[in-house]
């Protein structure tokens, strides 16, 4: 949707002249770190996916395992000590899960249905988008009105489906949201390429006679990545959202496999009853990773974008 | 012998109901509009199209029955002010004299006839109520009041079903499509409330029948919301929004105790949680969903054994989920019914919680090291459907059964379970006020052309069980037939057929000027609220 | 260009029927509706005459040449729990729904137009970052759980504005509005809200980006060196240039505003088609479900056609790669 546009929206103003088509990695790390708030973003990502990882040796308790619940150690206030021993500093849930341990385990499964997902829909969309934009006549016809199947359909609608129709699981919501993705991917690489195929580098190589694959990967890619990022950001944030709302929907995860969407919607029942701790802080979780993986994205999309730079 | 009882309780209702009538008469200022929100939407104003709950209880405030029924779903004379058997195989009816529609058309017999004609032809009909009027095979007007409907068998049932059949009006629904309801056209009944506008799936507008023949209801208008988002309806009874809601969500439970501006009503329901288990596999054939601890197949089903079966349902503290899932809003169950309903068997209490006696029984079987089974269950049908079923996971998991759960919407849980996929699942049943229902769905054995064991989705079989449930569906003496059905339960049970959970309680929401008489069919009719000052005389 | 309309409005139809074959096939694969609509305690008799009555004793892919035959006349079937044909229940509920979305992208616009102008102008100042950060909220927070919020706050807190449901109604065009009444709008506000906050953080982020794109153009340049007065420049050269993306982003996202007021309609309960569709995927109300579906492809379908005819009129480039090809 958003991301198509800013494809899009790239092509009517394109009119200076690209300069430096590779740049130096030492470069882009100095001008990443220009900005704080990036650094600061990029420091409680890395965090975050270190609780992430490192989850199943530093959470206190395995929240999948049923046999370390207990039901008479549900809905305790954080700061509890439970029956097991140690104390839920985030309070436990309905099923006395530990808060903590469950938005542990949790980030791992929204990060990689998030990353995973953001990650095959880039490869599947990016690939064909960029075929398209080259090979143009049939194949870009056939690609585009695949696209266009698949953006005639509302994620949230076509996800649903997927999933009434796969069931329940991990693996499922990730498939389903390729299915429901990958065609932003390809739209906008094919926006960005469709543009850039006319520019005068582009007719330089040609004339170079440099090999197709080279001028397709080493050329034309690299240009149309500055879109691509800001896309695949906002996409990994937008699949974790999605995952959550699907949850709350009642498909997604398994109940008993929570991811953070999931751990919100269970809690959003106890929200009027004054058992915050249920819904906020995994939503508090869900707020500091996808915000920090927008701050990196946002420096990385100005950082990346040629136009940008004077 | 059962005329006379039948006889003695209507007449005790209707002094009854004369008296509630005066009482709220005596009432001084009737509220002019009461805002209630259901939380499961209404599909149609047809009586007869769709057998549910949500619809039920709509028609009721439209329409009547010919034998109404109270709140613990006792029958009560409705459209009929008597009935019963003239032969084996006749009931007859004697009419409420004075009745009019809505519309002033008066009520005779020729409407009953009529209506039991229309029930089993009401055009695409996803649950019609034909079985209702199945038994029926001739209807005869004797006049104006008195009608007799003629059975093939002996039909001790018959008026049980009736009430479930609402009454029309045979000149102004000749011909009156399921759409001439939806749009109040033909929503035209004997009832307590007219419909005013019906917006479908958002709201409906009632106001009062002042030619109503039973009690006047309290209230002039009455908007009907519907509310499906647990915490929504809550919040707009919290705001003020509406002064009633029902389904009310154990989560808000504690909270809506301790407000002073709501108050509860709640009874005991007549829907059991329990689980139904695999039947259907052989002794020494595997069960979709039970391995041992490797995950191999087991080469044997030990859901059949009867100790496997008993130590599962010594495994699972009930008190514990009732108190801590539940939060008191549920009854731990030994059997189908409640007590002090028809046909509850006194001594089937709930299975003592024994983990210890579970393992034991478990080793005794064969499993000393338990196995590893999936529970199924579905998340989004029953209170707290999905939670109950993680924390008998937790309870299987303590005494060695490694139990997986897992919660899936109703669509595709229902149809996996119809097609015996599961090992053991979790599931529900709202019961009629007689054992013989919940027994010839659940427990009978599957059989198309009886009609019987159609929701016995584990296969339970049991031919003893099957006798007797046959002997209680002709058995005409309600003592003898009582007798019947808590005997076969009782078979059943010992034979852990199933593992009972709990009752559900039914529980409804108030701001503090309303009171409210809840009802254990779960139906949410406007008839039944008034101002709580009228109820304090 | 003829030919081009053509070929793309051919293709456009060639979709709509490869949808309605997917949507069909894929709905009509989902659970069994009858086991969810019947009654539990019906017996085997009853349930195999609801399977007849629904027409599901068919095979599918009769059933699917019968429901192609009545769509072509413009019937997409009955609805198994209201009995009512479902193209007639949905626009019924079309109002309430394209009013919603409607009264979320202007205040989309309203609010976020001004706001990622600033951003756009003063990147580095600390309100556009707040502003920014903002937008990152908007783009993070579930809709779901927003939605409650509000009505936590501003109903039952407050009790300033109603928590669920529709206002009261006034025709106009022979349709239910709420927007024409003061109790309606106050309905509306929250839902609105909650349906915008995603839309007001695209529109932020593109009036931004396109801001300070614009800004470092020659003609902007040229525009600046010629002495116009700032209000000038931004308000003609810079504004009408990333007008024209941010409104079309917004139109393209009317539909998936639509598509995605099925969250926001069930927390409000607001009877719009979104709350019909979840609660037609509950019972599994399969014609109700494929009408929905194909009709917000087809609006699709339609929005994107118009935006691709658009663009090759407004980008030479493009319509010169569509004529090459």
């Amino acid at each position: 949707m958003s991301d198509l546009a800013l494809g899009r929206g790239a092509v009517p103003a394109a009119a200076a002249a690209p300069e430096r088509v590779e740049t130096p990695f030492r470069r882009f790390v100095s001008e990443f770190a220009e900005s704080r708030l990036a650094l600061l973003g990029l420091a409680v990502f890395a965090l975050v996916a270190l609780a992430a990882i490192l989850a199943p040796w530093i959470a206190p308790q395995n929240p999948y395992d049923l046999a370390q619940l207990d039901i008479l150690d549900g809905r305790m206030e954080p700061g509890t000590v439970g029956g097991a021993g140690f104390t839920y500093w985030l309070g436990t849930d309905d099923q006395g899960r530990d808060m903590l341990s469950g938005i542990m385990y949790g980030l791992r499964i929204s990060l990689s249905v998030g990353a995973g997902s953001a990650l095959i829909a880039c490869l599947v969309g990016a690939s064909l988008g960029l075929l398209a934009a080259y090979a143009g006549g049939r194949t870009d016809s056939l690609i585009m009105r695949l696209v266009d199947l698949q953006l005639s359909f509302p994620a949230i609608l076509a996800a649903l489906m997927i999933l009434a129709f796969l069931g329940k699981g991990i693996l499922n919501v990730v498939i389903a949201l390729v299915l429901v993705e990958w065609a932003y991917y390809a739209r906008t690489v094919r926006g960005t390429a469709l543009v850039e195929r006319r520019r005068e580098y582009i007719e330089a190589a040609h004339c170079l006679a440099l090999p197709t694959h080279r001028i397709l990967f080493r050329h034309l890619l690299p240009n149309c990545l500055p879109p691509l990022i800001v896309v695949g950001t906002m996409q990994v944030a937008r699949a974790i959202a999605l995952e959550a709302t699907l949850s709350f929907l009642g498909l997604g995860v398994p109940i008993t496999e929570p991811s953070l969407g999931l751990l919100i919607a269970n809690g959003y029942e106890y929200m009027l009853s004054g058992k915050y701790w249920i819904s906020f802080y995994p939503g508090i979780a869900l707020l500091i990773t996808i915000v920090s993986i927008n701050l990196v994205g946002d420096q990385l999309r100005d950082v990346l974008n040629p136009r940008l730079r004077k | 012998m059962s005329a006379t009882l039948r006889r003695n309780a209507s007449v005790a209702a209707g002094a009854a109901a004369l008296a509630l009538a005066v009482l709220g008469a005596a009432a001084p200022a009737r509220a002019q509009t009461l805002t209630m929100a259901v939380g499961a939407p209404v599909t149609s104003l047809d009586p007869h199209y769709h057998q549910l709950s949500p619809n039920n209880a709509v028609a009721d405030m439209i329409f009547d029955r010919l034998i109404n029924t109270d709140n613990l779903s006792r029958m009560v004379p409705g459209l009929a002010v008597e009935w019963r058997a003239v032969e084996p195989t006749v009931w007859e009816f004697r009419l409420r004299p004075g009745v009019r529609f809505h519309n002033g058309n008066p009520f005779t017999a020729e409407d009953v006839a009529f209506t039991l004609q229309r029930v089993p032809n009401v055009p695409n009909s996803p649950s019609s109520f034909a079985a209702y009027v199945r038994p029926i095979r001739g209807v005869e007007i004797v006049d104006p009041l008195t009608i007799r409907l003629r059975t093939a068998a002996p039909a001790p049932l018959l008026p049980q079903d009736l009430t479930n059949v609402r009454i029309l009006d045979r000149e102004t629904h000749e011909g009156a499509a399921t759409e001439d309801y939806n749009s109040g056209r033909a929503a035209v009944g004997t009832g307590p409330w007219r419909v005013v506008q019906h917006r479908s799936g958002d709201r409906i507008e009632f106001e009062r029948n002042d030619g109503y023949w039973g009690e006047k209801p309290a209230f002039q208008r009455v908007t009907y919301r519907m509310i499906t988002n647990d915490a929504a309806r809550t919040a707009a009874l919290l705001a003020g929004d509406v002064e009633f809601i029902d389904q009310v969500p154990t989560s808000d439970l504690a909270k809506l105790r301790a407000d002073q501006r709501v108050t509860l009503s709640e009874i005991t329901g007549l829907r059991l949680i329990f689980l139904g288990l695999d039947h259907l596999r052989a002794p020494n054939e595997n069960s979709p969903f039970v391995t041992d601890h490797e995950g191999r197949p087991l080469g044997r089903n030990p859901l059949r054994d009867v100790r496997v079966r008993r130590a599962l349902s010594m495994a699972i503290d009930r008190q514990a989920i009732t108190q801590r899932v539940m939060e008191g809003a549920a009854t731990p169950a030994g059997q189908f019914l409640p007590q002090g309903v028809f046909s509850h068997v006194p001594e089937l209490t709930p299975p003592r919680f024994d983990p210890e006696g579970a393992r034991r029984l478990l080793a005794e079987a064969g499993y000393p090291q338990g196995f590893r089974i999936t529970l199924h269950s579905p998340n989004d049908r029953y209170i707290n459907d999905a939670r109950i079923a993680q924390a008998v996971g937790q309870m299987w998991t303590r005494i060695g059964v490694r139990t997986a759960v897992e919660a899936q919407t109703w669509t595709t849980f229902i149809a996996r379970a119809g097609r015996q996929e599961f090992s053991a699942h979790l599931i529900g049943w709202g019961s009629n006020p007689e054992g013989s229902h919940p027994l010839r769905n659940i427990i009978a054995t599957y059989n198309r052309e009886r009609g019987f064991g159609a929701s016995n989705r584990g296969r339970y079989s049991n031919p003893e069980v099957d006798a007797l449930i046959e002997q209680a569906l002709v058995e005409m003496d309600e003592e003898k037939r009582e007798r019947i059905l808590q005997e076969a339960q009782r078979k059943a049970f010992e034979d852990v057929a199933i593992i009972p959970l709990h009752i559900q309680t039914n529980i409804w929401a108030m701001r503090r000027h309303l009171a409210h008489t809840p009802r254990n069919d779960e139906l949410t009719r406007a008839q039944d609220v008034r101002p709580a000052n009228a109820a304090a005389r | 260009m003829s030919v081009y309309l053509l070929r793309r409005l051919l293709q456009a139809v060639a979709v709509v029927f490869a949808m309605s074959l997917i949507v069909f096939v894929g709905v009509y694969a989902i659970g069994d509706p009858v086991e969810i609509l019947i009654s539990p305690d019906a017996d085997q008799l009853e349930r195999e005459r609801a399977i007849a009555a629904l027409g599901l004793d068919l095979p599918l892919w009769e059933q699917y040449f019968v429901f192609l035959a009545r769509a072509m006349q413009g019937d997409l079937g009955r609805s198994f729990v209201f009995n009512e044909p479902a193209l007639r229940l949905i626009l019924q509920r079309m109002p309430a729904t394209l009013e919603l979305a409607f009264g979320a992208t202007i205040m989309a616009l309203i609010i976020g137009l001004p706001l990622g102008l600033y951003a756009g102008l003063r990147p580095h100042s600390p309100l556009s970052r707040a502003i920014m950060a903002g937008s990152i909220l908007g783009f993070s927070l579930p809709t779901f759980w927003v939605g409650l919020m509000l009505i936590m706050v501003f109903a039952v807190q407050l009790g300033w504005l109603p928590s669920t449901g529709r206002g009261p109604t006034r025709e106009l065009l022979g349709l239910q509005w709420s927007f024409l009444t003061w109790e309606g709008m106050r309905h509306m506000l929250m839902p609105a809200i909650n349906l915008s906050l995603f839309k007001i953080s695209l529109v932020i982020r593109l009036t931004r980006a396109g801001v300070r794109e614009t800004i470092l153009q020659d003609y902007v340049k040229f525009a600046r060196a010629k002495g116009l007065r700032p209000a000038r420049v931004v308000g003609v050269h810079v504004f009408k240039n990333i007008l024209i993306p941010v409104v079309t982003v917004v139109g393209l996202e009317l539909g998936s505003t639509i598509a995605f007021s099925v969250v926001t309609e069930s927390v409000f309960a607001w009877p719009g088609m979104g709350k019909l569709i979840i609660d037609s995927i509950n019972v599994l109300d399969r014609p109700v479900i494929v009408a929905y579906l194909m009709i917000i492809v087809l609006m699709f379908i339609t929005i994107n056609l118009v935006v691709d005819l658009t663009y090759s009129v407004l980008d030479p480039r493009v319509r010169l790669e569509a004529k090459g090809t």
